[in-house]
C-alpha cells in the first residue's frame, strides 16, 4: 500500500470508529435514567 | 378536546398497547439493524471508490455531520415527542400533514416487497457457497441458472430456487413481527447485530490474509484530492448517507416512537450514526481486500474487478470464492452478514407500515401482520420468483429510492422546518433529556443544509434519468414500475390520511407527558384543538 493510501486509511478509521468511541462513552456519561416504572416492558 | 385528565390517564395505557423497547440498549441495536443494511455492504465501498477514494473521506463526513445526524434527530425527535407511527406522528404535528406519513408507509411497502427477494438470493448463495454451485461462470449461472432471465418483460414463470428462499424469508419475518416490538424486533437485533458485527470481523480478517489484498486497499484509499472539486462526489457523499441511515421514510421515526419518555435521543443518535458509518468502513475494507486479491489473481488491474450493487455479491463474490483458500467459509460468512444485515433492515421497514395499521385501526399485532404482512408477501412471490423478477425489482428499487425514498424525505423536511416551523418544538424536546444539546446550528442543518443538500442529489438523478433511459429498459417496463408507482404513492398517502383514526386517538400535538410542559395527568394545552375524529 502507498503512504498516502496508509494514512487515510487510518485517518478514516480514527474518525469513524473514533467517533463512535467517544458517541458511546457520551451516552453512557450522560444518558438519562430510563423511567422503567413506566415504560418497561410495553409489548402486549 | 382529548387532552383531559381522563385522555391523560388513557395515553400510558394506548402506549402498552403499541408496544416499545424495553431498553435504549435494544432501541440503539434496533436502529443500526435498520441502518446497516445490504448498501452498507454492497453500495458504500464502491461509491467510495469511484468518488476519490480515500479523499472521498472528507465529504462523506462532512455528509454524515452536516445532513445525516441532523436529518436523523430530526426523525428522532417526530417520532419520540409524537409517541406514534409515521401517520400518527405527523398528524400530531399537524392534521394535514398525515399524507406524508403514509406516502412513507407506502414507501415502506415496496420496499418490503422487493429487499425480501435479495434476502431470498443471499440465502440461496450462503448454501451455494459450500460447493461453488456457480462453477467457472458465476455470471452465467446467476442470471441463466438461477434467476433463469430472459428476455426483458413480464412473466408469470415461476422459478422454484427462488420461490422457495423467498417464502423462508417471508415465514421468518412474519413470525419476527408478530412478536412485537421487544420480543420480536428488539430480541432478534440483540442477537443479529453482535452476530452480523462478530461475522463481517471475521470475514474482514480472512479478506486481508489473502494475497493482494493490499492492492485492493491501495485503490480503495489513494486519495484523489481533484475529486473534491465535482460536485458530483459530494452530492454521491450526501446521497450515500442518506441513503444508508434509513432516514426519511418513517423507520426512525417509528423507532423512536417506542423508546422511553426520559432517554437521551441525541445521544443515541449519534452511536447509531456513527456505528453504521462504523460498520460501511469495515466492508469497505473487506470488500477491497477480496475485490484486491481476484485482481492478482486474474492479473489484472483493481478496476476491472471492482463493482457494486447485484454485480458484486452476486458475480465477483462468487468468483472470489472460487479461488480464495477456505472460499466456502468466506462465501457462508459473507452470504450469511448480507441475510442477517437484510432481515434486520427488513423487518424495520415492515414495521412501519404495521405500526401506520395499528395506530390507524386499532387492530391487534398478530391482526396488524398479516394484514400487511401477507399480502406483501404474495405480491413479493408474484412478481419476484419469476423469470422476470430481476428486471421488475432493478427498477422499482432505482425509482423507489431515487424520487420515492429522497422526494418523500425533502418535502417532510421542508413541510416540518418551514410550512409547520415545528423545529424549536422538536428541538427542545430533545434537549430535555438529551446530550449534547441542539439549538440553532442543527436547526439550520435540518431546514436548510441538509434539503439544499438532497435537493442537488435528486437533480443529478434526475438529470440522468431523463437523458438515457435507466439501464436501457422499455420505456412501458420504467413507466409502469417506476414512474407511475412514485406518481401514485403520494396520491394515495393522501387518500388514506382521510380514513378516519380509531376512536380516541389524541391528535393535534404531542401526547400528554411527551413534554415536561404537557406532563401526564396534564389538562388542556394550548395547540390542542379537537383531539379525536
Amino acid at each position: 500500500m502507498s503512504t498516502a493510501a496508509i494514512v487515510m486509511m487510518v485517518v478514516a478509521m480514527t474518525v469513524i470508529w473514533g467517533g463512535l468511541a467517544l458517541a458511546m462513552v457520551s451516552l453512557v456519561r450522560h444518558g438519562a435514567v430510563e423511567d422503567r416504572t413506566e415504560n418497561v416492558r410495553r409489548d402486549l | 378536546m382529548s387532552t383531559t385528565s381522563e385522555g391523560a390517564t388513557a395515553q400510558p395505557e394506548q402506549e402498552r398497547r403499541r408496544g416499545g423497547f424495553s431498553s435504549r440498549r435494544v432501541f440503539i441495536l434496533a436502529a443500526i439493524g435498520s441502518a446497516v443494511g445490504l448498501g452498507n455492504i454492497w453500495r458504500f465501498p464502491y461509491v467510495a471508490y469511484e468518488n476519490g477514494g480515500g479523499a472521498f473521506v472528507l465529504p462523506y463526513l462532512v455528509a454524515l455531520l452536516t445532513a445525516g445526524i441532523p436529518f436523523l434527530l430530526l426523525d428522532y425527535a417526530i417520532g419520540h415527542r409524537h409517541r406514534g407511527s409515521a401517520p400518527l406522528s405527523f398528524a400530531r404535528l399537524r392534521r394535514g400533514a398525515e399524507g406524508l406519513g403514509w406516502w412513507q408507509v407506502g414507501i415502506c411497502f415496496l420496499i418490503a416487497i422487493y429487499y425480501a427477494a435479495v434476502i431470498a438470493w443471499a440465502l440461496r448463495y450462503t448454501f451455494f457457497s459450500l460447493d461453488q454451485a456457480w462453477g467457472a461462470d458465476p455470471e452465467g449461472f446467476f442470471f441463466g441458472e438461477f434467476l433463469q432471465a430472459g428476455d426483458v418483460q413480464v412473466t408469470a414463470d415461476v422459478v422454484p430456487g427462488v420461490l422457495v428462499p423467498l417464502v423462508l424469508v417471508w415465514l421468518a419475518v412474519l413470525v419476527i413481527m408478530a412478536l412485537g416490538v421487544q420480543r420480536g424486533i428488539g430480541a432478534t437485533s440483540l442477537v443479529f447485530i453482535p452476530v452480523l458485527v462478530l461475522a463481517f470481523a471475521a470475514l474482514v480478517v480472512q479478506a486481508l490474509l489473502l494475497p493482494g489484498a493490499g492492492a485492493g486497499l491501495d485503490a480503495l484509499f489513494t486519495p484523489d484530492w481533484s475529486a473534491l472539486t465535482s460536485a458530483s462526489v459530494w452530492a454521491a457523499a450526501f446521497g450515500q448517507i442518506f441513503f444508508s441511515l434509513s432516514v426519511g421514510f418513517g423507520i426512525m421515526i417509528t423507532y423512536a416512537s417506542y423508546v422511553g419518555r426520559r432517554e437521551d435521543m441525541v445521544g443515541s443518535g449519534l452511536v447509531v450514526g456513527f456505528a453504521n458509518s462504523g460498520f460501511e468502513l469495515l466492508a469497505g475494507i473487506g470488500v477491497f481486500a477480496a475485490l484486491g486479491f481476484m485482481a492478482q489473481a486474474n492479473g489484472v488491474a483493481v478496476d476491472e474487478v471492482a463493482s457494486d450493487g447485484i454485480g458484486l455479491a452476486f458475480v465477483a463474490f462468487p468468483a472470489i470464492i472460487s479461488e480464495a483458500p477456505a472460499g466456502a467459509l468466506l462465501g457462508v460468512l459473507f452470504f450469511g452478514c448480507l441475510v442477517i444485515a437484510g432481515i434486520t433492515s427488513l423487518v424495520s421497514v415492515i414495521e412501519v407500515v404495521i405500526s401506520a395499521v395499528r395506530d390507524k385501526f386499532d387492530t391487534s399485532r398478530l391482526t396488524a401482520t398479516l394484514a400487511v404482512g401477507v399480502p406483501a408477501a404474495v405480491l413479493s412471490l408474484v412478481l419476484f420468483s419469476t423469470t422476470s423478477g430481476i428486471y421488475v425489482l432493478d427498477v422499482v428499487d432505482h425509482f423507489v429510492n431515487q424520487y420515492g425514498i429522497l422526494v418523500v424525505a425533502l418535502v417532510s423536511m421542508l413541510a416540518v422546518s418551514w410550512a409547520l416551523r415545528a423545529l424549536t418544538g422538536l428541538g427542545d424536546h430533545l434537549n430535555v433529556h438529551g446530550r449534547p444539546r441542539v439549538g440553532t446550528g442543527w436547526r439550520l442543518l435540518t431546514s436548510v443544509v441538509a434539503p439544499a443538500a438532497l435537493a442537488v442529489v435528486l437533480v443529478l438523478a434526475l438529470r440522468d434519468d431523463l437523458a438515457t433511459a435507466y439501464e436501457d429498459y422499455p420505456s412501458w417496463l420504467l413507466l409502469v414500475f417506476g414512474w407511475a408507482l412514485v406518481v401514485a404513492l403520494p396520491l394515495v398517502g393522501f387518500l388514506v390520511a382521510r380514513l378516519p383514526w380509531r376512536a380516541g386517538t389524541h391528535l393535534d400535538g404531542p401526547p400528554p407527558g411527551s413534554d415536561p410542559a404537557t406532563p401526564l395527568g396534564a389538562t388542556t394545552t394550548g395547540h390542542d384543538e379537537g383531539g379525536t375524529r
